[in-house]
């Protein structure tokens, strides 16, 4: 068991943040250059001025309309993703490990707001299931890989969750738990998640031609 | 009076016309425009009690017209306007209507010369060209994009050969279009054609022609060239070699092809607007190495310098001189010339003339509402009402402004060595 | 649920189909997915999360709830995606109901994309699928025509070269009984404005030219139009996929506006020519921007009151309700100016409807899908109850609506649904309450 917990925490962990790092540098690189060579005349447009307009609106919950339209979505998605984001970085065992192999240290959460934050993520993901599952207008264009990067999430926070409330063997969860974390960061590249990468750029995108060019909102 | 050696070419100042006066029986006088000798000064008039005339120098046409419009002067330095008579219309030439007279009648170009005054007719439903006043033989369902060879000994002009039925697609893609030239049409049919155009000698026809909704190429003389491009723009004559020069579209990229080959490789967001010198040897054409940033290639090599917008491109007979506008927005114009900008910045500029010899370059210019000529870069020290494009004497040693001045007409002489 | 279960028979779509075969579908969705698309359409496909936000956003899908398969993201379901996930291997069944959705079921408005948090332009997906069918040939039929005539004439409606300007030249006529001394100057060279309009106006809405006329007579404005092709600003092919024809027109536009030597040109109270001279056809070009600055009537107009060159002898009575056309409010923020421009004309309240401005709802016409002719007009009329229900809210008699298109479609559904309502332009108010000589 020790080997097994060695092994994902060495050298798997390297691979899947060196799938992660370069996989998703490969990504933003090979999608700049076809921008460049196939996208002209929209890459032409793009502003920082109004990228960040664009990006700063909808980053405030119920400011733009699709958020205001959409209410259950939008408090779902929102801490969703606070949750998803600051959970694995700021998780006093996250941390402990970046302390362990690299003396790094930094501020972190109180252990039972994390769990808190846990089951925040696991809940909207079953908000985002059931939506897919039980919503019309969302099943009809639902497709297996909605269903893999909902899945890649919501592992990690399952078997984490499983883990450090050391439900079954906390041996085997822990290192399923790594495993998963480590699926979904070396996924982010290469499934529905890669929307880490490219959403701030298509929002930026968005926002420089209807800033610059159709002088309307995007929001 | 023609040809231009034998207009006045003694330098100096002559007041044509003290001032532009509306006449008390005229309702209103339209624009004025210029003679090219600079010796006339003409502009339609409406009449009071109905009717147009024109006023030529101050002096009223003879004959009234129920309407007038489309004034121009022939290179040879007469007055053209076409006019209404009892209903049908025909062209007043110094006054004096073509004894033709047709339902429709609109477009006139001339011959290089001036002795040649072509117009589009209509006449009982059907369309086609007249010389002089004298129509086509045959006349089409639809003639359009007409043109006149330099030595208006021809015309041509893409008609409609058969008619077509309200949204009828299946023989809009067997092709119901061509091209007539006197008349007389080709024997090939296409989907669409564009801007017929005649060689030097007016004896070859090349056009633009659509084979499918995806196809275009070049035709010449009804034969279409072996190769299809994704785009084509219109053709260009080599003066020397007689080859067709045409922009060519391959993969989303412009280049230029001649006779079916390519010899500007494909790599431009846009080239168009080709011309060609007289020995045949330089090929300048405006062009767009990226996505909004426009300059002049010459032979294919693009000029340093580039700008969002770029117009109004000549070549000197030999080649010698390239010049061309550049814009951003419509304003600050700028005069290019052989890959250099011009000291300068303009709210509006003219084409730039080129001397027939000798390699001048002189541009009407505009700047807060105030115009004025630009002779090889330097300006000309007076500002003017109005002028109109300069004109250089055929040893390229003299230049006609012909401008007014508050409203006085003034011809002006100027030695081009002093502009 | 989806287009299958909704086929139209359409001469020009069957007319393609039946001249596909599964080789030829498969070589040019190829070629166009891979020679003319890029980074906008793999990101698009890759990261739209299928969240079905969009659906609030579409007024095909609001006038047909519990049908997802009208929804923005449910389109692009049944047409991009499929193409991408199977490489282009569809057969012509397919293509029928892909050119259908997307040529008549899409107005490429562009609402959706203030309902995703992403930035996905569906419109730029579905222009891309309308893009494919026409390299496929298969467009609806009148639609196909438009472009045909644009081709042939450079204007939309087959106008022969002596019929543009024997109609101006009769407008002309007509308006100087009532406004001695009116010009409709042509070619006038070095005119501060040259008036473009769609060719609609010298077929059969001449009095929009007479008006047009009238205030820039009243106005003093020195503007000039066109005598030669170049005149008609609209572009059936732009919505047709034929950029190559769009930029044939589009450069004939501005080409003949800077022969002229013009400083700017105005165009008519339409939105979809707006959009193609302002912000699509130049682009194909290889221009950044329109080469000459281009105003809209609405943006002219306000400037015109702004110099106080209209002046008005009466106002309009109210209240009135605006209908904000597409191109020219998410295509360029005139919302306030038109808004502005109303105010200064009625005497009354603007009733709005709601949502409005950059938020309005398309009147389902525009994007061509009413060049695509009778056999969709129901498409558009019943896939637009929604705009019906906002119309009735208002409870007014009059709707303004600067755009040609936004009339076509509304005056459908206000005859379909018994709105009893009344359209107008601008240009139709501004002539009834204007100053005008003395009879």
């Amino acid at each position: 068991m020790n080997a097994a917990y060695e092994f994902v925490t060495g050298p798997l962990a390297w691979i899947a943040w060196g799938i992660f790092l370069l996989g998703s540098a490969w990504r933003l690189i090979s999608m700049y250059q076809l921008a460049k060579k196939k996208d002209a005349s929209s890459w032409a447009f793009l502003d920082l001025g109004f990228s960040l307009r664009s990006i700063v609106n909808w980053l405030i919950p119920f400011n733009a309309l699709g958020w205001r339209k959409n209410p259950l979505l939008t408090v779902t998605t929102f801490a969703f993703h606070v949750c998803l984001v600051a959970v694995p970085v700021f998780l006093m065992a996250h941390v402990a490990l970046w302390t362990e192999f690299f003396g790094l240290s930094y501020a972190t959460l109180p252990d039972n707001v994390a769990d808190i934050m846990t089951l925040v993520v696991l809940a909207a993901c079953l908000v985002f299931a059931g939506r897919r599952l039980t919503q019309k207008d969302v099943a009809y264009i639902t497709t297996g890989k909605d269903w893999l990067a909902l899945a890649i999430v919501a592992l990690p926070f399952l078997t984490g969750f499983l883990a450090y409330h050391q439900v079954f063997d906390y041996q085997i969860m822990l290192i399923a738990h790594i495993v998963a974390g480590e699926i979904m960061l070396a996924a982010i590249p290469f499934t529905r998640l890669s929307h880490m990468v490219f959403a701030a750029f298509t929002r930026a995108y968005m926002g420089s031609e209807f800033g610059g060019v159709r002088h309307a909102r995007d929001w | 009076m023609h040809p231009p050696s034998l207009w006045n070419w003694e330098p100096g100042q002559r007041v044509i016309l003290a001032a532009l006066k509306s006449p008390e029986d005229c309702a209103w006088v339209e624009e004025p425009h210029a003679s090219p000798d600079g010796e006339r000064l003409a502009s339609l008039a409406a009449l009071a009690e109905g009717g147009f005339s024109a006023l030529v120098n101050g002096e009223m046409w003879e004959n009234t017209f129920e309407k007038a419009w489309y004034p121009r002067f022939s290179p040879d330095g007469r007055f053209t306007a076409i006019v209404q008579q009892d209903g049908m219309w025909t062209l007043a030439v110094d006054g004096a209507a073509w004894e033709e007279s047709f339902d429709y009648l609109w477009g006139t170009e001339f011959s290089a010369e001036g002795d040649v005054i072509a117009a589009c007719i209509q006449s009982g439903g059907e369309y086609g060209l007249c010389l002089n006043g004298a129509p086509w033989e045959t006349l089409f369902e639809n003639a359009n994009q007409p043109v006149l060879s330099a030595d208006g000994q021809s015309s041509a002009a893409v008609v409609q050969l058969e008619s077509l039925k309200p949204a009828d697609l299946d023989d809009f893609h067997k092709g119901v279009f061509g091209v007539a030239v006197n008349g007389e049409a080709w024997d090939a049919n296409f989907m669409n054609v564009w801007t017929p155009t005649f060689d030097p000698q007016g004896k070859n026809v090349a056009a633009q022609v659509r084979t499918s909704l995806y196809d275009y190429s070049i035709a010449v003389n009804g034969k279409k060239w072996a190769g299809n491009y994704g785009c084509v723009w219109e053709p260009r004559f080599n003066p020397a070699s007689g080859t067709v020069v045409a922009p060519v579209r391959v993969k989303g990229a412009w280049g230029l092809a001649q006779d079916d080959q390519i010899i500007w490789e494909p790599r431009f967001a846009q080239c168009w607007h080709q011309v060609i010198s007289q020995d045949g040897k330089s090929i300048a054409a405006i062009v767009a190495p990226q996505f909004g940033q426009f300059t002049v290639a010459v032979n294919g090599k693009p000029w340093s310098v580039s700008l969002p917008v770029v117009t109004d491109l000549s070549i000197a007979r030999q080649g010698e001189v390239v010049a061309a506008l550049g814009c951003a927005d419509n304003r600050d114009w700028r005069v290019m010339v052989d890959g250099r900008l011009w000291d300068g910045v303009w709210d509006m500029a003219w084409a730039p003339v080129i001397s027939p010899s000798g390699g001048h370059v002189a541009v009407k210019v505009e700047r807060a509402g105030r115009q004025t000529v630009v002779v090889n870069g330097r300006v000309y020290p007076r500002e003017f009402t109005k002028v109109w494009e300069p004109i250089f004497s055929p040893d390229g040693t003299k230049l006609l402004i012909r401008a007014l001045d508050k409203d006085a007409f003034l011809r002006i002489v100027a030695e081009v060595g002093r502009a | 649920m989806g287009i299958t279960e909704r086929l139209i028979e359409d001469a020009g779509l069957r007319r393609g189909v039946s001249l596909l075969t599964p080789e030829k579908i498969e070589k040019t969705i190829v070629a166009v997915l891979q020679g003319e698309t890029g980074a906008r359409l793999k990101t698009y496909a890759e990261t739209c999360m299928r969240c079905g936000m969009c659906a609030e956003a579409c007024h095909f899908a609001l006038s047909h709830p519990g049908d997802p398969s009208y929804t923005p993201a449910g389109k692009v379901h049944q047409t991009m995606s499929v193409l991408l996930d199977k490489k282009g291997r569809v057969d012509p069944d397919f293509i029928y109901g892909m050119a259908q959705l997307a040529y008549t079921e899409c107005n490429l408005c562009r609402r959706c994309v203030h309902l995703c948090p992403i930035g996905i332009d569906t419109a730029y997906i579905m222009s891309t699928v309308r893009r494919i069918c026409h390299k496929l040939g298969c467009t609806p039929q009148y639609m196909q025509d438009t472009a045909h005539s644009h081709a042939s004439t450079f204007n939309q409606m087959w106008v022969k070269d002596d019929e543009w300007t024997d109609s101006l030249m009769w407008q002309e006529d007509e308006a100087r009984e009532e406004f001695p001394g009116l010009r409709i100057p042509l070619d006038k060279e070095g005119a501060d404005i040259y008036y473009s309009v769609i060719a609609p106006e010298p077929k059969f809405r001449t009095q929009l030219i007479y008006q047009a006329a009238a205030i820039m007579h009243m106005a003093g404005v020195d503007w000039t139009m066109p005598a030669q092709t170049g005149w008609d600003n609209s572009d059936m092919c732009m919505f047709s996929g034929d950029f190559e024809v769009m930029g044939r027109l589009k450069r004939q536009h501005f080409e003949s506006a800077q022969k002229l030597k013009v400083k700017r040109i105005v165009m008519g109270e339409c939105g979809h020519a707006f959009r193609s001279v302002y912000d699509v056809g130049n682009r194909w070009l290889g221009w950044r921007w329109h080469p000459v600055p281009v105003i809209h009537a609405v943006e002219f107009y306000w400037e015109l009151i702004q110099e106080g060159k209209i002046k008005l002898a009466k106002k309009f009575p109210g209240p009135v309700t605006i209908q904000d056309p597409c191109n020219i409010v998410r295509g360029r923020g005139l919302q306030q100016k038109l808004r502005e421009v109303t105010r200064f004309l009625v005497e009354g309240d603007i009733i709005e409807m709601h949502p409005n401005m950059e938020h309005n709802f398309c009147c389902a016409a525009g994007g061509g899908v009413i060049n695509c002719g009778p056999p969709f007009k129901n498409v558009r009329v019943e896939g637009n109850a929604v705009k019906a229900e906002q119309l009735k809210a208002t409870g007014v008699k009059t709707i303004i609506t600067p755009c040609h298109n936004c009339h076509g479609g509304l005056h459908d559904i206000i005859h379909h649904h018994k709105l009893g309502m009344d359209l107008k332009f601008l240009s139709d108010i501004i002539y009834e309450c204007m100053e005008k000589p003395e009879a």
